[in-house]
């Protein structure tokens, strides 16, 4: 049977049936889950998909992290769980605590919507687990905080245990290092500011996405399959 | 006893403010000279039933570290005012 990729919906979210036609499109099934709930209906993977949870209100992120849905993805998480957040799912799961750093403002204050050109640097996550190291993706951004930034003793740890999985070929928000998207300590867990989803079809102008969506079905489907 | 707090919610120094380095650039073209490190921010008010003011303060800084600021890019500062 294919995995069971569960897509969370938070009031203001917007990419979710984009997430669930993708997640499909790379052999998985997709299911919503609401941000009220506070259990995760057995899926094998989460994803918390891009948008502006709760408005955007504060910052990005701040008030999605006391959904109630939040405390089942943690505890999935911390239980090894597949679970990765794009864009303002990203955002969420900074602000959570899941994932270190923070993504504040792009520099010069501009909102991008383009497709962005990112170096596969770490295969060490479940969303990179299929793509290949130094390969270049072009996958579209569309964000106005998607400004990663951390303290030094963070990214020197980031760089040293290989958890910055994507990089920008040209960086456009300024993030430090270049960094697009990183993973946990373990690499279940991982955010990302482009949109995969958006890049799943040649219709939609690149498949670059597949790959990457194409590695969380596998590590759902392995999890399905340890769980059985 | 009720007091009225205000949190100051800025980033931390250090991290880079694209919001008030703008602001500082717009300045000499408004005929401000001389004014310099502008940074931007938010300040937010509420009000809080507690038996004194040292548990009004506990109750108001740990809401703007849990919430109002994200200590990994911002600061607050807290002012206290009994009513």
């Amino acid at each position: 049977m294919a995995p069971r990729i569960g897509v969370v919906v938070f009031p203001g979210t917007n990419c979710e049936h984009d997430v669930v036609a993708a997640a499909e499109a790379a052999g998985g099934t997709g299911t919503l889950l609401w941000h009220g709930d506070t259990r995760l209906d057995a899926v094998d993977a989460v994803v918390l998909p891009g948008g502006f949870a709760h408005g955007d209100y504060l910052r990005p992120g701040a008030l999605a992290r006391f959904s109630p849905v939040m405390e089942a993805v943690g505890a999935f998480a911390r239980a090894g769980g597949p679970v990765v957040g794009i864009c303002n799912g990203f955002q969420v799961l900074t602000e959570a605590g899941l994932l270190p750093g923070a993504l504040q403002k792009n520099g010069r204050l501009r909102f991008l919507c383009e497709p962005a050109r990112l170096v596969v640097t770490s295969t060490a996550s479940v969303l990179t687990a299929e793509a290949t190291p130094g390969a270049e993706l072009v996958i579209p951004i569309n964000h106005f905080s998607g400004n990663f930034t951390c303290d030094a003793d963070t990214l020197r740890q980031l760089q040293d245990e290989n958890r910055i999985v994507l990089r920008y070929a040209d960086n456009p928000n300024g993030s430090v290092d270049a960094i697009a998207g990183i993973a946990n300590e373990a690499g279940n867990v991982v955010g990302l500011m482009p949109h995969p989803e958006r890049a799943s079809s040649a219709l939609l102008g690149s498949e670059d996405g597949l790959v990457l969506l194409r590695g969380l079905v596998a590590a759902g489907a392995a999890r399905a399959t340890a769980a059985a | 006893m009720r007091f009225r707090a205000r949190v100051e919610v800025q980033l931390r120094p250090g991290i880079a403010d694209p919001e008030g380095a703008t602001i500082e650039r717009a300045l000499p073209a408004l005929g401000f000279d001389g004014v310099a490190r502008v940074r931007a921010g938010r300040s937010f008010s509420f009000e809080v039933d507690a038996p004194d003011e040292g548990a009004a303060r506990t109750t108001a800084t740990e809401l703007a570290d849990r919430l109002l600021a994200n200590p990994v890019i911002e600061q607050s500062r807290l002012e206290l005012e009994a009513l």
